[in-house]
């Protein structure tokens, strides 16, 4: 395939559709556009960990054998937990058989699943595209201050971290070739409060208040990252602590750079005023 | 009652007791033929209404089955029971706050257990009309309206798919939300429906109706037969 | 307070998580990774030694498990490679098969800001 099978995921389509539009246009103009697969399922968004909870594995496996029926074996992500939970899953279909085996079984509608399907996040496809991105890089970056976040689920648990666990660098690498200046927060892959924001929003808001602090006191005049519930959870509760610093997805910036329409339609803090302030927005 | 000695005659078991009855009856005429007596559980006997919503196995089978008993056929060695009612409550909403262009995510909101779907699509397997349950379900979380009404389209209510689901959702219920929200809100809005809908309201046809109400049944059915279509657009 | 112990609680830990509970040699450095221990009513490796005890109401009373959000942080740093996210999982997961959800997802808050990930991961974790 020309381009890249793409499994979107249950927020892709509303909420993070910020996302999902600047990802595919950037990819297109990357020449490897990102194209959604025929059929997927919701992933789950967390992984189950319990070893006999396989009732949980069925929608992330189910989709990965949709991949292996459209005849692909790689499969690209946007968003972190659908990485964590796809790739979470297909390992643990390869170490145990067993556990793969019951599943075909129980999927008796639809094809075997192999365990051949491999994960990827978009970052690791941009990261190798490292020239490319330079080149079409028509508006860069200058003097925007960028303090990437990672969270949880690109890096953790180790087997299955895309980077570094303790001190990745994709961000860092990818905002450089935009022109961007990175600001280092050493809070960047600690965990927002993830689902917490569901029922204890009071939890979310003690940890992005100590995520954003840093990103604010170092000077930065955006958070990039490219995870929809990191996304809300620091955009929607910095609010509460009184900060406003706009927090963009990674391939919004990209997007900027390349010159290209960006729709910046969902944000709680509308990060278009500090664009125009830098000159980086008309 | 006598058996026809021409009739084949099979087993079944209905909750635990077995009754002999003729092959090629649907389960609904098996039942009576049993002597049990309808008071809740059927409706239309069309294969529309869906208020008999049978599970069964036959003695072979590690399968449970699921089908209307007023469509299905009974075979030798079936272990029947009906379910007279699916326990699963409707959110109440109102049609004209719904518009999905202000609400993305109004399915989850009204119905927050789909978050709870695993894709295991035994909803899929349960239902008695071959609907892609599962798709929509999926549909709907991703915040799809569309393609939920579209998937769920020929949807009789039945409840087979709820009384199956291990995430305990309620998707017939999910659908017609859908379904409703799509007629009100992305389906092209009929101009003929607007423009009879006006004259009713502006009395045209109160006199002839006044007419029809007194006329004889065999004279209305006439009228009724000689009446005229109009062609679309 | 005296502990009546459940040694069946250790094994069924064991054996939903996949882990040894008893490699734990409590150095903390669970505690002073985690993001969330601030909220947490019983440090983690604490939670460990009660499950080594068998103290099975001491550990379902508290919040331990219901404010670890599986980061992996724990994980990663555990100096005995104990995947630690995973024994949080198996208590959780103890107490959901009670029938017992810890979100009523009749009454959240602000459902239609949510973006649908977090009322998944939610759902996943805390109702069974």
């Amino acid at each position: 395939m020309e381009g890249y099978l793409y499994y979107p995921g249950c927020t892709l389509k509303t909420k993070a559709s910020d996302y999902e539009k600047s990802a595919m246009a950037v990819m297109e103009a990357l020449g490897k556009p990102l194209v959604e697969m025929d059929d997927w399922y919701c992933c789950g968004a967390v992984q189950s960990l319990t070893t006999d909870d396989l009732m949980h594995q069925i929608a992330p496996v189910r989709t990965m054998c949709c991949a292996q029926e459209q005849g692909e074996t790689e499969l690209v992500t946007l968003c972190d937990m659908c990485y964590n939970v796809l790739k979470q899953a297909n390992l643990r279909m390869r170490e145990k058989p067993q556990d793969l085996e019951t599943l075909n079984e129980f999927l008796d509608e639809d094809p075997d699943y192999r365990g051949e399907v491999e994960v990827f996040h978009l970052f690791e496809i941009l990261r190798k595209m490292g020239r490319e991105i330079s080149k079409k890089t028509v508006k860069p970056l200058d003097g925007l201050r960028i303090s990437p976040y990672y969270g949880c689920m690109l890096l953790r648990p180790t087997e299955i971290a895309m980077d570094d666990t303790e001190n990745p660098k994709v961000m860092e690498e990818l905002l450089e070739v935009l022109g961007a200046q990175v600001i280092d927060n050493p809070k960047r892959t600690e965990c927002c409060g993830s689902y917490h924001t569901v029922n204890r929003s009071d939890i979310v808001e003690k940890r992005v208040k100590a995520i954003v602090a840093r990103a604010v006191d170092d000077g930065a005049d955006a958070i990039a990252l490219s995870c929809p519930l990191c996304q809300f959870n620091l955009d929607y509760h910095q609010r509460s602590a009184g900060y406003d610093i706009p927090v963009l997805y990674l391939t919004e910036l990209m997007a900027l750079a390349f010159g290209l329409e960006v729709g910046m339609e969902k944000h709680w803090i509308d990060p278009k005023k500090m664009l125009k302030e830098k000159k980086i927005l008309e | 009652m006598a058996e026809n000695k021409d009739e084949k005659m099979i087993d079944i078991y209905v909750m635990g007791r077995m009754y002999r009855v003729p092959e090629g009856l649907t389960i609904m005429t098996a039942l009576e033929y049993a002597g049990y007596k309808y008071v809740r559980g059927c409706g239309c006997r069309g294969g529309f209404c869906g208020a008999c919503s049978t599970v069964f196995r036959t003695k072979n089978e590690y399968k449970l089955r699921m089908d209307l008993a007023c469509q299905t056929a009974v075979e030798d060695g079936m272990f029947l029971v009906q379910l007279p009612f699916v326990p699963a409550v409707r959110t109440v909403f109102q049609i004209d706050k719904v518009d999905p262009e202000e609400h993305d995510n109004i399915l989850l909101e009204h119905y927050p257990e789909i978050a709870r779907c695993v894709s295991c699509n035994t909803c899929t397997k349960a239902c008695p009309q071959d609907i892609e349950v599962m798709d929509y379900v999926q549909a709907a979380l991703r915040g799809d309206i569309d393609r939920t009404a579209k998937l769920s389209f020929d949807c009789i209510q039945c409840g087979l798919c709820s009384i199956r689901c291990p995430a305990d959702i309620k998707h017939y219920h999910l659908a017609q939300e859908a379904r409703r929200i799509k007629g009100r809100y992305i389906d092209i809005h009929s101009q003929q429906l607007a423009h009879r809908i006006g004259e009713l309201h502006d009395g045209v046809y109160e006199e002839k109706m006044k007419e029809y109400v007194s006329m004889k049944k065999e004279d209305i059915k006439k009228v009724y037969d000689k009446r005229e279509f109009h062609k679309e657009g | 307070m005296k502990v009546k112990p459940d040694p069946a609680f250790l094994e069924k830990v064991e054996e939903l998580s996949g882990q040894s509970v008893n490699a734990c040699i409590r150095c903390g450095t669970c505690s002073a990774g985690c993001p969330f221990v601030d909220e947490m009513e019983v440090l983690p490796e604490r939670v460990f030694k009660k499950i080594v005890l068998g103290d099975r109401e001491g550990i379902l009373k508290g919040n331990t498990m219901w404010i670890c959000a599986a980061c992996f942080t724990c994980s990663v740093r555990c100096p005995r490679d104990i995947d630690i996210a995973r024994i949080m999982e198996a208590v959780r997961q103890i107490m959901l098969r009670e029938n017992i959800d810890m979100v009523d997802i009749t009454k959240i808050e602000n459902m239609e800001i949510l973006p649908q990930l977090a009322v998944v991961g939610c759902f996943r974790k805390e109702t069974g």
